[in-house]
């Protein structure tokens, strides 16, 4: 068989093989159980506690979760201000990098709290190294934010009507300590022992073999790296992200780090039948992602393979695929399949550009973020998903002629009204916002690095990955300046905390409820039925939004060529 | 809200020491058992030092010629060229350099040439070529180094870097160390 192919079959299936025990073992940290790193953590988190002066053990209802995560993630976005702000003052400046612009470090910061990455920036010429560990740091806590949300979710359904929903800065060091830097220092290691650097000099000078003098920057880039992958944040520690031969050295690392964006928002489904006991209801959500997954995947690994007919028409030899944007040691079928990988997850690190991607290989990247419920980022996927499962519900029982119940509660007006609001909030936030960049040619057209219908797709595509909070683009688009800057700083913030408050409010309020003992007349929300029926909801949602925006962009350029 | 601000603050300084500063440490410290102490894989050729993994501009006809790059492989960016596949202005350009490949291995049919030769990579900085792009390249070394093609050939052979375990990915080959072989062997002909 293909050697390219197997490859990814082999990263993909041992992948969803340790998402198993793996899930078991996050529903054991969350549930509060023995873990087997308790010994190490559990006194560094007592000092911490105590220092911070936080009883961790104290009850909190969704309210005061949503008070504690908003709080905490205004104080990394004012330090994040400061610090990029001043960075060329600062220590770990051996490039001499200058401070970011007010506007740039507006973006920047709120694109690496919300776990985004939308990168307007290059690392090598943009960020001290001081920068770097800052976003860093941000790329743990954020990471930390999604998963600690959904704990709060896991927690809701649990019980049988509580308002008593954990501890959210237990929920937070946990997922850090437990479930994010464990698996960031295993990464990290097999990257600088492949050849990622980790070190803290600056830029060097070297003469190359035919003459030509060259500067190679460099940096503490391999932990970075790590958990940029395993917290699905994505940000490149260099320009060209993980298409860099010092991020991603060869095709073991390029699998370890497709396997560690994977692994945790695929465990993160699991865990949650472990948790809650409905392991049944995991696997219809798993199989309804994982059919998505493969229908977006398939077709982008079978295009990027096959090559651009443009370039096929001038006689030359294109059995390698589309190269253009691509590195030769990953391949065409390795690249296509990131391409989904990282757009149905939130990550948003790319190892071959997109831009330059098929223009159909370019509209199912953007679905895969316009769905943005297909596994989904690190904790958020899941509340996503959630969204949707509850529409479905609603829909299904006004078909059969019940009152819609999920899990033994009633799903009334009140939630219903929180759902659609979350659920249209997603096309309104990349429609209007592209609709506003297309209108003035001043600000849209202008700063675009392709003409026509493709020109079209990177506004499109850089709105749908601000909304996603994917932080991948279309990155031709010449996006530091002020209305790229500030237009997608916000829809980062909206498209970040409202689909986290949503969920966290719907699922606060049904744990709230009186609990129905399931009966005949309930319907059921573990089998293949309600799966499709999910799956039908995402499909027309998606279809009724996204498809006018995409007929204009990736659909016509396909029809063009 | 207020009474979660003080201990946001405190926890945010405590887990910063935590993740931004000993994490990044103990990389580091393991990075110095690395081969070449977490600096990136370095190789020395008569006294001048190489990154391997970084690419390397080779466009010299003596060499065998790296991938076009968006940076001119100055790896102090990274960048692709984010062409789009419609673009016309991009197509013209791989054609110019279709041309250019030709007029410079005139022996060579157009059909033989590989598409990778012709595209950008994604970072700008790609150290590989693949066999095809290696090979097509034989004749036009051989006649300019006067060395028999059968051995270029026997070179690539060597320099080719099999798939993951025999299985996984594509094979490729290093350009820089393959210009390196390549001159070495061109000094032990001349001697």
């Amino acid at each position: 068989m293909n050697t390219e192919i197997l490859g990814i079959i082999v990263m993909f299936t041992a992948t969803l093989a340790l998402a198993l025990p793996f899930g078991k073992y996050i529903a054991r940290v969350y549930g509060g159980e023995k873990t087997l790193l308790d010994p190490v953590f559990n006194p560094i988190e007592k000092v911490c506690y105590k220092i911070s002066g936080i009883n961790n053990k104290k009850e909190m209802n969704w309210k005061e979760h949503m008070v504690a995560l908003l709080t905490i993630n205004l104080v990394w976005f004012l330090l994040g201000m400061l610090i990029l702000m001043t960075q060329q003052w600062l220590p770990f400046n051996p490039d001499h990098n200058p401070n970011m612009s007010a506007d740039l470090a507006f973006n920047t910061t709120i694109s690496f709290v919300v776990n985004c990455n939308l990168q307007h920036y290059s690392g090598e010429t943009g960020m001290s190294y001081l920068g770097q560990m800052w976003l860093m740091f941000l790329q743990f806590v954020s990471a930390g934010t999604g998963l600690a949300a959904a704990a709060i979710l896991f927690k809701a359904f649990r019980e049988k009507t509580t308002d008593q929903l954990g501890n959210f800065y237990d929920f937070l060091m946990k997922s850090c300590t437990r479930i994010l830097l464990p698996l960031s220092l295993v990464v990290a290691l097999i990257l600088v022992f492949n050849g990622t650097p980790m070190t803290f000099e600056g830029k060097d000078q070297i003469v190359s073999l035919q003459g030509d003098t060259v500067n190679v920057s460099t940096g503490p880039a391999a932990g970075f790296i790590a958990i940029k992958h395993v917290g699905t944040n994505g940000g490149g520690f260099f320009g060209a992200n993980a298409a860099h031969p010092f991020e991603n050295p060869n095709y073991l690392t390029n699998m370890v780090v497709m396997f560690a964006q994977l692994i945790v928002p695929l465990a993160m489904i699991f865990a949650f039948g472990y948790f809650t006991g409905r392991k049944k209801f995991s696997r219809m959500i798993f199989g309804v992602m994982t059919v998505g997954f493969l229908l977006l995947t398939l077709p982008n690994i079978n295009m990027e393979m096959n090559g651009n007919p443009a370039i096929a028409a001038m006689g030359i030899d294109d059995s390698s695929g589309a190269t253009e944007g691509k590195e030769i040691r990953f391949g065409a079928a390795a690249t296509g399949f990131w391409s989904i990988v990282t757009t149905v997850i939130s990550t948003g690190s790319v190892n071959g550009m997109h831009d330059s991607t098929m223009p159909l290989s370019g509209m199912n990247e953007l679905l895969a973020m316009m769905v943005n419920a297909f596994y989904g980022g690190c904790g958020v996927g899941l509340l996503n998903f959630f969204i949707f499962i509850i529409l479905a519900v609603f829909i299904s029982g006004l078909m059969v002629g019940r009152t819609p119940e999920f899990m033994g509660k009633k799903i009334e007006a009140r939630e219903m009204k929180i759902a659609m609001i979350i659920a249209l909030l997603h096309p309104f936030l990349i429609l209007v916002g592209t609709a506003l960049a297309t209108a003035f040619p001043a600000q849209g057209a202008s700063t675009l690095n392709n003409p026509g219908f493709h020109g079209f797709s990177e506004i499109l595509y850089e709105y749908t990955s601000s909304a996603a909070n994917n932080g991948s683009g279309f990155e031709g688009l010449g996006d530091n300046n002020l209305w790229w800057n500030i237009t997608t700083g916000f829809v980062l913030i909206l498209g970040r905390f409202l689909p986290i408050i949503g969920p966290i409010a719907i699922a606060g309020l049904l744990a709230n409820k009186k609990y129905i003992p399931e009966s005949n007349g309930t319907l059921k929300t573990d089998t293949a039925t309600f799966g499709l029926m999910v799956f039908a909801v995402i499909a027309i949602i998606a279809a009724l939004s996204f498809f006018p925006a995409l007929t204009l962009g990736p659909i016509a350029e396909y029809f063009s060529m | 809200m207020k009474q979660h601000i003080l201990p946001a603050i405190k926890l945010t300084v405590l887990t910063i020491i935590l993740f931004a500063v000993l994490y990044p440490l103990a990389v580091w410290g393991i990075a110095q058992f690395a081969p070449d102490k977490g600096k990136g894989e370095i190789i020395v050729y008569k006294g001048q030092k190489y990154y391997s993994n970084i690419g390397q501009s080779f466009t010299e006809d003596q060499y065998f010629y790296s991938r076009p790059s968006a940076v001119g492989y100055n790896a102090a960016g990274s960048a692709g060229s984010n062409k789009g596949p419609s673009n016309a202005a991009y197509l013209a350009e791989v054609q110019a350099r279709i041309d250019t490949f030709l007029v410079h291995n005139p022996e060579i049919r157009q059909s033989a040439i590989p598409v990778e030769l012709v595209t950008a990579s994604g970072s700008g900085l790609d150290p590989h070529i693949s066999v095809a792009a290696a090979t097509v390249q034989v004749k036009r070394i051989a006649q300019i180094r006067g060395i028999n093609p059968a051995r270029l050939e026997q070179l690539i052979a060597e320099h080719t870097d099999k798939p993951l375990a025999g299985l996984f990915g594509p094979e490729k080959i290093n350009v820089l160390k393959l210009n390196i072989a390549l001159d070495e062997m061109s000094k032990a002909n001349n001697q």
